[in-house]
């Protein structure tokens, strides 16, 4: 299954994304969402994924799961590559949505929590029959194992009484309840990753902070991997191992969370960064803004897609050369002309 | 669920209480009744009837007793006897002419709604799904094409295109040697060949309307999240689909299904029209044009009935099938 033209994947390397590139064609034309985005997640380690609104976050993801919308166009290019066990590369970037091994790992080896809990369970069965299907197809087992492995799942995610919530319907549930029974389904048949899909922006802080508790001692317990999709960074401190900051479809950043929060390279992870109030900062009249907003993704900028609202920006350089990647100790590596150089405004 | 059914079928019968009075007050609206024909009948027969004469028969049938008495003598003989009364036009019991034509129109009525069903929700379904390909546009024109033909237009063409081409021998039921025999295998099979017109009719401007319908409900249901999550779960395409929004994009259809009930029983008039059907649809239309009042009111009584029922059924099946209402 891989690619004679990439170099193999290291053993403890789980998912690996190369110059991945998704498209999108509409009555306007081509809109690029992702461009030659490469990432990659070890096994058992937290990837935080951190950047605004079609920053072409969700976008990658739901390339990883085949789940492109209709009239999504991937670059030939790219490839993903997925090692579920350690002895198999899966070139998953050549899998159809529909295609046989797609349906064996979606739900059986990835599983995927989204952002709303309130829709994204049907509303006319009830959690445990949801839970019962998926371990049903992927284990091939009975209704009885099936419910009582619902139950326990349910219990999983502290849910009170497991017995009784297994009959629940979604609209007699909290949104914090729905997001840990969204949990258990994802959970269900023991993926190697799970994608958590913005699992907290819908809910408020305090069952924010409780489902993000709760991802931890999952994750400590099962010990698979997680790439944390959100637009918070207070969020990816909490749980993330690495990080990777995206803008207009491109990684800009990417890093350990402490390179990142201590030593950040790019100077839209430092404005992103000076944006956050914290507790013993110096007091400031006005938090630190971006100038200008997210541009026009018909419409993306020449050379540098940041240049446009860096306070670094070289206009003769940055507005018309992409930057390279320049890489650092520990993994670090930005995309910045000037990245390493800048004064580093982090703390 | 059960506390739920119950409370609703409580609920039903105060509501048919008040539905049979009106229809009862309908039947009286007219002016003249029953006696004002008959007499007038006698006077054409020759026979001297005074207007005492007349005042004495309105007494002895309880036409001059006060509406509630009569309704409720009305009511009763329905309710204990099944009688509803005499049909003047016929002379003979409402109850034996309803009837006699309940079992056909019942026939026909649910072949059609069963077919309507068939064919509108895997269209209705495939044209969601593939949005803007070559099938959901044909099936687009058809749609509205069978909407748009009036239904006694297309019974005629079917008519003629099975005397002309097919060398049949169309409309009614059944070819008038089996008229009044026995059921046997030949009459039956003579009943198929004639019944696949109206079936075909009354189901293509059914399904074009409801394929629409269909459409639009799927449309609006595989944007939704949980779609996406149950494909997330590794489901197919097929079991994703039939297993989750078409299980919600049903709901409106299941709504409805109780006015079937009702409309089952009136059926298509001009059709069965057309089509000299025998059914309930001509027998309504002939009674109202003629005045034929007890018959008329029985027709009322029995449709407001049926769609009394029909709603009870649905609201049942829609709380059956989705929780949501259940537990409201």
């Amino acid at each position: 299954m891989s690619n004679p033209t990439l170099p193999p994947m290291p053993s403890e390397r789980l998912l690996d994304l190369r110059d991945v590139q998704v498209g999108f064609a509409t009555r306007d034309g081509r809109v690029a969402a992702v461009n030659s985005v490469t990432y990659h997640v070890d096994r058992g380690e937290v990837l935080g994924i951190v950047g605004e609104s079609g920053s072409g976050k969700s976008v990658t993801v739901r390339a990883i799961m085949r789940l492109l919308a209709k009239n999504a166009v991937e670059g030939a290019g790219g490839s993903i590559r997925f090692n579920p066990d350690g002895d198999r590369e899966l070139l998953l970037s050549a899998e159809h949505k529909n295609s046989r091994l797609m349906r064996e790992i979606r739900g059986g080896r990835i599983g995927m929590i989204f952002q709303e809990p309130m829709t994204a369970l049907s509303p006319v069965h009830t959690v445990g029959t949801q839970i019962m299907r998926t371990v049903m197809l992927h284990r091939k087992c009975g209704r009885t194992e099936a419910r009582a492995r619902a139950v326990e799942l349910l219990g999983k995610v502290q849910l009170p009484n497991p017995e009784e919530m297994v009959d629940r319907y979604p609209h007699q549930m909290s949104g914090g309840m729905r997001q840990r029974a969204m949990i258990a389904l994802a959970l269900c048949c023991d993926p190697v990753l799970l994608i958590a899909d913005e699992p907290t922006t819908a809910l408020d802080v305090t069952t924010e902070a409780q489902i993000l508790d709760l991802l931890k001692s999952l994750q400590d317990e099962l010990g698979m991997a997680i790439i944390f999709i959100t637009h918070n960074f207070g969020v990816v401190a909490d749980i993330a191992d690495r990080v990777a900051v995206m803008y207009l479809g491109r990684i800009v950043e990417t890093g350990s969370v402490d390179d990142i929060f201590y030593a950040p390279k790019h100077p839209y992870t430092q404005a992103l960064l000076q944006s956050i109030p914290r507790l013993g900062q110096a007091r400031v009249r006005r938090l630190k803004t971006i100038r200008g907003s997210v541009p026009d993704p018909y419409n993306v900028p020449k050379g540098c897609p940041f240049h446009t609202r860096c306070d670094f920006a070289d206009a003769a350089l940055c507005g018309t050369e992409l930057p390279p990647r320049k890489a650092f100790a520990g993994d670090q590596s930005a995309l910045c002309h000037f990245a390493g150089e800048l004064r580093e405004a982090g703390q | 669920m059960l506390h739920f059914v119950v409370r609703r079928v409580l609920w039903a019968i105060p509501v048919l209480v008040v539905v049979s009075f009106i229809s009862f007050v309908i039947i009286q609206l007219p002016p003249g009744d029953y006696v004002t024909a008959m007499v007038a009948e006698m006077r054409n027969n020759g026979e001297f009837v005074t207007a005492v004469q007349e005042e004495e028969i309105r007494t002895a049938l309880g036409l001059n007793d006060p509406l509630l008495v009569q309704y409720v003598r009305w009511i009763s003989a329905i309710l204990l006897h099944g009688d509803f009364g005499q049909s003047f036009h016929w002379n003979a019991p409402v109850a034996d002419l309803i009837w006699g034509r309940l079992g056909i129109t019942l026939i026909l009525s649910t072949l059609s709604l069963v077919f309507t069903w068939l064919i509108a929700i895997p269209v209705g379904v495939y044209s969601a799904q593939r949005q803007y390909s070559f099938l959901d546009y044909l099936f687009t024109v058809f749609g509205f094409l069978g909407k748009g033909i009036p239904d006694f237009l297309l019974a005629l063409v079917l008519m003629w295109v099975g005397f002309a081409w097919l060398n049949m021998d169309v409309g009614g039921l059944m070819s008038p040697q089996y008229e009044g025999q026995p059921l046997s295998v030949a009459k039956a099979l003579n009943v198929l060949g004639h019944i696949w017109i109206p079936v075909v009719v009354l189901a293509t401007g059914g399904a074009a309307g409801l394929i629409r319908v269909m459409r639009a409900n799927m449309l609006d249901e595989l944007g939704k999240p949980y779609v996406e999550t149950a494909y997330a779960q590794g489901l197919s395409e097929r079991q994703v689909v039939w297993g989750y929004p078409v299980r919600v994009a049903l709901n409106p259809f299941i709504s409805t299904v109780g006015w079937a009930l009702p409309a089952l029983f009136s059926g298509d008039v001009i059709t069965a029209v057309v089509l000299n059907l025998p059914t309930t649809g001509p027998l309504l239309l002939q009674s109202l044009k003629m005045q034929d009042m007890y018959l008329a009111g029985g027709f009322i009584l029995i449709l407001s009935v049926f769609t009394v029922i029909g709603t009870l059924l649905s609201d049942i099946l829609l709380a059956w099938s989705d929780p949501r209402i259940r537990y409201a």
